[in-house]
């Protein structure tokens, strides 16, 4: 693949340009209330429906324009980050150690864990996944918490399913084996050998994970079933934007940038750290 | 062979359809508020509370509970809707039409980009060509069908505003329709009229919703063809005097399609998933804008009755995929 024989060579352009993104768009997150030119959350009336900087009648200090309620779209993407990298960390992170955890067990004993863990994923499976965000929002209340336990419920199983089969690969390998021969208790080599081999794939997924994680947030937040306060989310900005498209298409233009950028950068690093990692691309 | 394989699969079904009607219960009643209060209007008295409490069976065990509810949903009883006052079922299969027309389109159009893309990059192989569709593919893949959809809402709802990008139908439109499959009916009825009214408001939702398919079947099928394309009786076609496409088209095709069809199978599921949020963005109404109308009025009979119709469909569809990939394998098929 191009990917592995760009990663041998070192970071790829395109991965200095994710990364760069992901750094830029986490620091103004961090670092929201001194880098964003206005209060987000002002309304100002007299200042509706501003064009971005380049056209006729912008405002300066309103780089991007403001909504229908005057608010500065580039201060509220500034704090939108912040949701949306909390969710990604938080989110992802939970359910890859859910996922990880469940998958490693089922791969590497088998048996019956593998059977019960199995059947547990055919179930998730059956459910659509956004329907089932929105459900569970509904009946654990919106709020920051809440979404990212919705996520974590649904999404473990896509680490569960790949360090599953994983695990159970490297169950077979002598180095297992041998292990075994010297002495090591069955979750010793679990965590001490299996683990550390499956790791690669765990990272890679996580990376890809987090970029899911923003879009479900997004999605969660467009249906307005995200946090219930007043701060702005990227995916509240869309909601609006989509509302006055056709007075102020920039309202959408600029949150939906955010967001795919974001997400191919994510995935690029996920697709990356796979292609460095995996042995056979390698 | 293949009825053995079937009856296991058809065994596993019923025992995952069984753990979602586990999790959709558990789900509902972790919920806080009472669903008895929701029934009754307020200032229902404590007597009424206590009577329909017992009714529903709301004072046994939650095990008993749970298998007096799961009774009634076999029974096609999936309550009534909190906010809509109507048959859940009823509601449920009134708006399921819409949502298939929907997917089904939106497979098709998947199918319509990515095969095309993948025959032209395994014959173009090693060249530009096949780089830039790989790059296309992989960018297409990364972005979500929620993203598409608003790319598609700018670009043609307001740049270019060629399609209609909110509804179903015109509304202005008369419609003469018996069944709620109004594409399929508006073609036997030779009504084209109307099926071109609804193909332009089915087609951007269907393109958001088709992309990241697209892509997966050129990726895949790219690869499998590639694969098959060095093997001998393909290399003889070669020698034989066809074309290069002729040999893709009549020797290639058919043993590359196996992988991309099972993988298609699955993806499907996604896409029906996926309508959800997409039905939302372009206000088609169909069961997913339904599902978060249900949610944003917290009527959990009627989200429940929808989480359980999708899921029975992905179980279905997964059925079928299985049993048609064993159908079309040789080796499962001798076996």
């Amino acid at each position: 693949m191009d990917d592995a024989r760009i990663s041998r060579r070192g970071l790829s352009p395109k991965l200095w340009l994710a990364g760069g993104w992901l750094l830029v768009a986490l620091l103004a997150a961090i670092f929201a209330p001194l880098v964003a030119p206005q209060d987000p959350l002002a309304q100002d009336l007299m200042l509706e429906r501003l064009p971005p900087f380049w056209l006729d009648g912008a405002e300066p200090g309103y780089w991007l324009g403001t909504d229908s309620l005057g608010r500065d779209l580039l201060s509220r993407l500034i704090f939108g980050g912040r949701i949306a990298f909390i969710v990604a960390f938080a989110a992802a992170t939970s359910a890859c150690l859910l996922g990880s955890a469940l998958g490693l067990i089922a791969g590497y004993f088998g048996g019956w864990a593998d059977r019960i863990i199995s059947r547990i994923v055919d179930v998730w499976m059956a459910f659509p996944p956004v329907l089932f965000a929105i459900l569970l929002v509904a009946v654990l209340g919106t709020g920051l918490s809440s979404v990212i336990l919705a996520i974590a419920i649904i999404d473990w199983t896509r680490f569960c399913r790949v360090i599953r089969a994983e695990a159970m690969s490297q169950a077979r390998m002598d180095y297992v084996e041998s292990a075994r021969i010297a002495g090591y208790g069955r979750i010793g080599i679990m965590l001490r050998e299996v683990l550390p081999n499956v790791l690669p794939s765990v990272v890679a997924l996580l990376s890809l994970e987090m970029g899911i994680a923003v879009i479900v947030e997004a999605i969660l937040s467009f249906v307005n079933l995200s946090i219930s306060t007043d701060d702005p989310t990227w995916g509240s900005i869309i909601a609006e934007g989509r509302l006055s498209i056709h007075q102020a298409w920039w309202v959408l233009v600029f949150p939906l940038i955010t967001l795919i950028l974001t997400v191919l950068s994510f995935s690029q690093f996920g697709e990356a750290l796979k292609a460095r990692f995996d042995p056979v691309l390698r | 062979m293949l009825l053995q394989r079937f009856l296991v699969r058809l065994l596993t079904m019923l025992v995952t359809l069984f753990g979602v009607a586990i999790v959709v219960f558990v789900v509902i009643r972790v919920a806080p508020g009472d669903p008895i209060a929701m029934m009754l209007p307020p200032g229902a008295s404590d007597d009424d509370i206590a009577r329909l409490r017992a009714l529903y069976g709301l004072d046994r065990t939650i095990v008993q509970q749970f298998f007096i509810w799961l009774g009634g949903v076999l029974h096609g009883d999936f309550g009534t809707s909190i906010s809509l006052r109507q048959d859940v079922l009823g509601l449920v299969f009134n708006r399921l039409p819409a949502t298939l027309e929907l997917a089904s389109f939106a497979l098709l159009m998947a199918i319509a980009i990515g095969v095309p893309m993948a025959i032209l990059g395994a014959r173009k192989r090693g060249t530009a060509v096949e780089a830039g569709i790989d790059i296309a593919s992989g960018a297409t893949l990364s972005i979500p069908d929620f993203l598409w959809g608003l790319v598609l809402i700018l670009l043609f709802g307001v740049l270019v505003p060629v399609f209609d990008i909110s509804g179903r139908v015109s509304p202005e439109l008369d419609l003469p329709f018996v069944t709620q499959f109004y594409l399929v009916e508006s073609i036997l009825r030779l009504r084209f009229d109307l099926t071109w009214d609804l193909l332009k408001h089915m087609l951007m939702p269907a393109v958001a919703l088709a992309l990241p398919l697209a892509a997966i079947i050129a990726q895949l099928l790219k690869q499998s063809l590639k694969e098959v394309l060095d093997l001998d009786y393909v290399v003889l076609a070669r020698v034989k005097g066809f074309s290069e496409t002729q040999v893709i088209l009549r020797e290639a095709l058919k043993n590359a399609a196996l992988p991309t069809l099972t993988l298609v199978g699955v993806q499907f599921t996604f896409l029906i998933g996926g309508t959800v949020i997409v039905e939302r963005l372009f206000s088609y109404e169909g069961l997913g804008n339904m599902a978060i109308d249900a949610v944003i009025n917290r009527d959990l009979p009627l989200i429940q009755g929808i989480v359980l119709v999708f899921a029975l469909l992905f179980v279905l569809i997964n059925l079928a995929v299985d049993m048609m990939y064993a159908l079309l394998n040789p080796r499962l098929r001798h076996g």
